[in-house]
This record gives structure tokens, sequence and C-alpha cells, in this order.
């Protein structure tokens, strides 16, 4: 294993675990004295900055989901845009974060302003809301807004996980991340009903309607950002002259044996998700379900996977993140197995939907967690973006495999075939990432 | 800045942000109120006549069913209690596609002569087109089956035939026998949109897209079967006599610099492009044999009815104000009339 300038910073994230407490109102008395009661334990709450980070991004996804829910609506009602007009605009969805990502992270790490970073890509999201609205009818206009949007996301995930990792000790990542990845999820199960429910108060779906729920999504964007520059807390630790961060030391980064194997554990994950979409259309196909149910499905995932993301987390901690991950990746591929299983259409969609949701709430904070502590502190963002990105990549590359699967073999076949690369997936992961003993060594 | 400072802020920050929201909620629901309730039962008929029916656009009747008369298309309308994102009409039957209950679901709703709902079908996705064949026996439309972020963009349209006669509903071209310049085709990517019927009530044409082409089809559907005819025509609207195609032809053959509204002879395959040179995203309807209606969307909701001979001579007009979504009652082409034979 590895042991150089790259992995022994890492401890530098728990030596500032009791910094102080920044938003009083959240942290409880109660919870310091418990706190003071077993002094030897790491501290029961999760640190203010945690939480704050957590209502930020609820917030944010409020704002991003209601807007996302409708936006087929609008395209389609609002401006009569066409299909093919409107398949145009999908493509640019994808790819246009990837690179962001990874030059954001880099910066935030060079100048050590990852809540700036952060709050870069909050802000260029919030005001694409608005922009939404001057946009109009124009093709080109919403292209550009739409991927300024995802832009704004790419540029800020990976700070603000960084954050998490800095302000938390080492032991209790998994359930910081649970927390936040649960608060998270809370706020995209929220906003397409915030927008249903706004869509309702105005009583049709006119452009006037369409006008006024931008503007909402633009304001709750605004209360994340205020949320961010207030209750949030940037970690500026002192620039050690024996790390620089420059270019090079970033691509250090994929000299070191534990993190290349994260790199390639996180491109593992991204492989074996066939993209939940693929799930919801076989469950629809196999049960006659109308489309109408798809999004109801992502909601059922959104549910399971909000409800588990912190306990999970908090077992990921006591019971080793690395068997809280092949745990997940067992549900999803018991989750394939049962798309084409003996099971009642019923039972087969509740199951599915619960080991997808499980399967998150395994894997997907857990994986930062576990990333964290092999980053040094200095490069602990790029180090994030990379891990992000090489999962995100990957998803893209396993989601054309998959279509292409399902093409040529059918999706019964298909998906027995993704069911294999989860397999293959837990026994490389298995192989690949230290032993639980290893991560405890720390503890 | 301590914390006290800090929750200040934030309190008077969240106040008047959910201030603002409140406000621009309550002025979108005033309008949408008052226009909700125009209307009257029974005003719009759809029996064969000299009328155009429509889709107001204005603010105080939005979204509701209007007709005008023929020959004074921009004078008085009357407006019917029905409201509709997309409307079509023909042979006595019209077909409205509106939001349901809980503005999540839309459905698609059959008008019978008198202008009263004789049936209501859940639609599954956004409506977009929507079309009557000129017996009144079968009724289309098209929807965007679309989800959200969890379906990683992907989106797909599927169309609906209902024979208003039977009760037969197609929901969907998806799983008939395809053939591509005349060779079976199979694929999981085709998505079909912009059915129009031929007075036989038994073929079409409509929109397919499949592997990054856009064709025209031809389609049976006695023998449930589909076939290309050429690429490139969108949407496409048979005239009243069954001769020739209106259609929206990508400008250069790239839906992203717009639209060029043309006809398509049918023997002879020739291409027109019509006066219009706005670019118009709209399945167009005949009003007649030589003249094809449209709506032009004119920012804030707002679009117009405009008109533009068939032939590719003259230029557009404007037909119905503050309207979308035209049709004719004006019935079959009669022989008998006294119109120069074609």
């Amino acid at each position: 294993m590895a042991t150089g300038p790259i992995s022994s910073p890492s401890r530098s994230a728990s030596e500032k675990v009791n910094a102080p407490v920044y938003l009083s109102t959240i942290d409880r008395p109660a919870k310091d004295a418990a706190r003071s009661r077993r002094p030897r334990r790491p501290p029961a709450g999760i640190s203010a900055n945690v939480l704050a980070l957590g209502a930020v991004s609820l917030l944010t996804d409020v704002s991003s989901e209601m807007v996302t829910a409708v936006l087929p609506l609008y395209f389609v009602l609002a401006l009569d845009m066409s299909p093919a007009a409107y398949g145009v605009m999908d493509g640019l969805y994808t790819g246009a974060t990837a690179l962001l990502r990874l030059v954001g992270g880099y910066v935030a790490d060079r100048t050590r302003r990852r809540k700036r970073v952060a709050g870069v890509g909050y802000a260029i999201s919030a005001l694409a809301k608005p922009a939404l609205l001057l946009a109009g009818g124009s093709t080109p206009a919403l292209g550009a807004v739409i991927v300024a949007d995802r832009a704004g996301k790419g540029l800020r995930s990976a700070p603000r996980d960084a954050l998490i990792t800095l302000s938390t000790p080492e032991p209790m990542l998994g359930r910081a991340f649970g927390v936040h990845r649960a608060m998270d999820s809370a706020g995209a199960f929220a906003g397409p009903l915030v927008a249903l429910g706004l869509l309702g108060a105005v009583g049709a779906a006119s452009p006037a309607a369409f006008d006024a729920l931008f503007i909402t999504s633009f304001c709750v964007a605004c209360m994340g950002l205020l949320t961010l520059m207030l209750f949030t807390r940037d970690r500026r630790e002192r620039t050690s002259p024996t790390e620089p961060v420059t270019a090079r030391a970033a691509l250090g980064l994929l000299g070191s044996v534990r993190v290349r194997r994260l790199v390639y554990a996180a491109a593992l994950l991204g492989l074996a998700t066939i993209g939940d979409g693929f799930v919801y259309l076989v469950l629809m196909d196999r049960q006659g379900f109308s489309a109408g149910w798809f999004p109801l499905c992502a909601v059922g995932t959104n549910l399971v996977y909000l409800t588990l993301a912190a306990p999970f987390g908090a077992l990921a901690d006591r019971w080793g993140r690395k068997r809280m991950l092949l745990c997940g990746y067992a549900a999803l591929c018991v989750g394939y197995l049962l798309l084409f299983g003996p099971l009642s259409a019923t039972w087969t969609t509740v199951l599915v939907l619960g080991c997808l949701g499980m399967f998150y709430a395994a894997a997907d904070g857990v994986l930062m967690a576990l990333a964290g502590p092999v980053l040094p502190a200095s490069l602990r963002t790029t180090g994030l973006a990379l891990v992000q990105t090489a999962q995100a990549l990957a998803y893209l590359v396993s989601s054309v495999a998959f279509g292409l699967a399902w093409v040529s073999h059918g999706p019964a076949t298909a998906t027995r075939f993704a069911a294999g690369a989860v397999l293959a997936a837990i026994a490389v992961t298995a192989v690949l990432l230290p032993e639980p003993a290893a991560e405890e060594a720390h503890a | 800045m301590s914390a006290r400072i800090r929750i200040l802020i934030a309190v008077v920050g969240f106040v008047s942000l959910v201030a603002i929201s409140l406000v621009a909620i309550g002025s979108a629901a005033e309008p949408t109120r008052r226009a909700a309730h125009a209307g009257t039962p029974g005003a719009v008929t759809l029996d064969p006549g000299p009328r155009l029916i429509a889709r107001s656009t204005a603010r105080d009747t939005r979204d509701h069913l209007v007709a005008v008369a023929a020959n004074d298309p921009g004078g008085p309308r009357t407006v019917a209690d029905t409201s509709c994102v997309r409307v079509s009409a023909a042979g006595g039957t019209g077909i409205c596609l509106r939001l349901g209950e809980g503005l999540r679901t839309f459905e698609a709703v059959v008008l019978g002569p008198d202008g009263t709902e004789q049936r209501a079908l859940p639609l599954v996705g956004v409506p977009n087109r929507a079309r009557v064949s000129p017996s009144g026996r079968l009724v289309t439309w098209t929807v965007f089956v679309t989800g959200d972020s969890y379906n990683g963009g992907r989106f797909a349209t599927r169309v609906g035939i209902l024979d208003t006669g039977s009760g037969d509903l197609i929901s969907t071209l998806e799983d008939w026998a395809v053939s591509v310049d005349n060779r079976p085709y199979r694929a999981e990517d085709l998505n079909f949109w912009g059915v129009t019927f031929a007075p036989d009530d038994r073929y079409f044409y409509a929109t397919m897209s499949t592997a990054g082409h856009r064709y025209l089809v031809h389609g049976d559907l006695s023998t449930r079967s589909i076939r290309t005819v050429r690429e490139n025509v969108e949407c496409p609207s048979l005239s009243p006599d069954g001769t020739r195609l209106a259609f929206k032809a990508a400008v250069a053959g790239d839906p992203n610099r717009g639209w060029r509204l043309s006809v398509l002879d049918l023997a002879g395959g020739r291409v027109t492009p019509l006066a219009e040179t706005r670019s118009v995203d709209d399945q167009a309807a005949w009003i007649d044999d030589r003249t094809v209606a449209y709506g032009v969307r004119r920012g804030g909701g707002h679009a117009d009815v405009w008109q533009v001979p068939a032939d590719g001579s003259g230029a557009p007009s404007k037909l119905i104000p503050d309207a979308d979504s035209p049709a004719t009652l004006a019935g079959p082409v009669d022989p008998s009339s006294d119109r120069p034979a074609t």
C-alpha cells in the first residue's frame, strides 16, 4: 500500500473535529451533554457545517427538481416545441459537466476556497431559473441555460463533498455523508410535489403559471445560496510548503495506488449501474404499466434512498464502509435479477424499487466517505472530482452498452448481463479496496 | 458576523423570498381563475358548416375552444366552456387534449356534433398534436412520453388512434410492422408523431424517427403496417382532395435551423416551399383545397392563426387573432360545388 505524501495528510480532517459549532440553533444542548458524558467517543452529533450543507442541498434540489419535473411540460405546452427540438435539448444534458467538475475541483484546492467555488456553482444554477424565463422559446438560448444549470451542478458537488470530509472526523464520515445525502434526496423528493402544488394553486399549466414557477424556483435557490453564505464555513487550512497545490500535484494523485484503486472502484460503480430509467422501463413493459407511472417509480426509489441513507451511513462507519458498499451491490444485483424473476407484478415493483433505493443508500455517500480519508486534504476536492467524474463517465458508457444489449438481446438477457456485471464489480471491488481492518486502524 | 446577525439576515432573506414567490403565484392565479370560468356550454357546435374552430390564447378566454365564421374569422367568436391545450375537429367530431384533474395527467376528450363530451381517455405524457379523420370516425393524438432527470434525458413520442365508432383504441404504433425503404425494419428507438388521415378511414400519414432519421410514413390501419415514403417531412397534413401533404421541412435538413412550411405533391413527389418564411413548428390545417392555416407564437403565451396559399404563391396573412390549433368545420369538398376542378 502506498503511504507517501498522498495518504498521510488525511488525518488533518479529524484534527479539526472539535472546531466550534457554527449553527447554534441546530446543535441542541442535549447533544452537547451527551457528548460530555462520554468524552472518549467521537461526538454523537453531525457537525453543524454538514447539516448546513445538507440544508443548502435540500433547498437547491427542491429548486432544481421542481423545474426539472415540469420542463417537458413547459417545452411542449408553453413553448409548443416539437419532438425533434426537444431531442436536441436532451443531448445537451450529457457530458456538459465532466471537465468542468475537474477544473472546479482543482481551482477550489488551489485557492483553498472550496466554499466560494461551490457558491459559484450554486449561484449559476440559481440564475439559470430566471434565465429560463428570458430565453423564451429560443432553442439555442434554452440549451445554453440548461448547460449552465448542469455546469453549476458539476462545479459545486466536489467542493461540497470536500467540505463535508473536512468538517467531519474520519470515523464518522459515513454517517455525515448519509445525513447529507438524506437531506439532498429529501429535496429531490419534495421538488416535484412543490411544482405540482404550485401549478394546482395557480389553477392551470398556463404560461403565467410557468413564469411563477420559475420565479419561485429561483427564490428557493436563493434561500439555498443564503444558507451557504451564512451558515457554512470554509476550511482554510494553512498551506503546507511540502504539498503545494499545483497541476503536477493534482496529476500526481493518479500516481498513488490507493487513489487509482478508488477511481477504479468508482468507475466500476458507474459501470455496474445501468440507469434507473431502463429499470423503470422494464417494470412498465413487464407489467403493462402506463408510462405515467414512470416518475412515480423514481419517487419510490428516492423514498427508500432518503430513509436509509443516514442509517446506512452510520452502519458503514461501525461495520466497515467497504462491506456496506458490497452489500449495496448485492442489493442492486438482486434488484436486476428480480426484474425477470418469478414474483408477481406488485411484489416485483416494490422489491426492485426497494433494492435500488438500498443500493443508492449503501453506495453513493459511502463511496465518498471511503474516498475522503485516502485523499490528502490539500487536494481533496480535486480527488473527489476525479472519483465523481470516473463514476459519471463510466455510467455513460454502461447506459449506452446496456441500450445496445437491450436492442440486440432483449431486455431479459440484458438485465441478466447487468446482474452479472454487478457480480463482477463485487468481486473486483472486494479485491481492489483496502480491507476494513486497514480503515479501522485509523480510528 | 455574530450568530445572531446571521440568523437575522437569514430570517429577513427567507421571508422576503417567500413573499416574492407568493406574489408571483398570486398574480399568475388571478387571470387564470378568471379565464377558467369563461365560455358557455354548448356555444360551439361541431356539425359541418362554414365555420372555423381554434383554441383561444386571449387572456380572458385562454385555452377555451372558440368558433368563428369562415367569412369573418377576425370577427366575433363564440366561446365554449371546454378548455384544451390542443383541439381539432372534422366530420362532426372534435378532439380536445387537456390537462386532467391534478394537472399531472392529460386526457383526450372526444366531442360530439353538439360540442359535448362523449368520451375521455387518459393520456400518458404531454399532448402535442391532434387530428380527426374527414369522416369524423377516427381521432388521433401525439404525446411526449418523457420523464424527468431520471430517465437519462431520453424522449419519446407516442401516437394514439381511437375509432369512435367501434371504440377500438390503438395506443402505440411501435409494435406495427415497419418497413424502411421497402425492407422490414426493427428498432427500439421508433418514435411516431403527427398523424393525418385519408378520407377512407384506412390509410394515414405520419412522421417516424429512428436512428437519427425523420421519415414521412404511410400507415395502413387494416394490416397494421407502416412504410417509409421519404425523409425530412414532419407533421404532415393531407389536403381535402388527398393529393398533397402540407408539412414542416427542417431548414437544410437540420431541425436546429428552424422549419419551412412546405407542400408535397404526392403524385409527382415535388416539394413546394410556401410563402411563409417564419419558422412554423405546427401541424398545418387545410381550410380549403388551396389554403393552409397554422399557429404562430408571438410571446407571452399568445399566438395567432395565419394562413398562406398552398401553391407557394402570395403571402401569409392573419386569419384568427389570438388563437392557435385551427381547424375547419367546412366538411369534405363537394364535387358539385362551383369551385374550378383541379
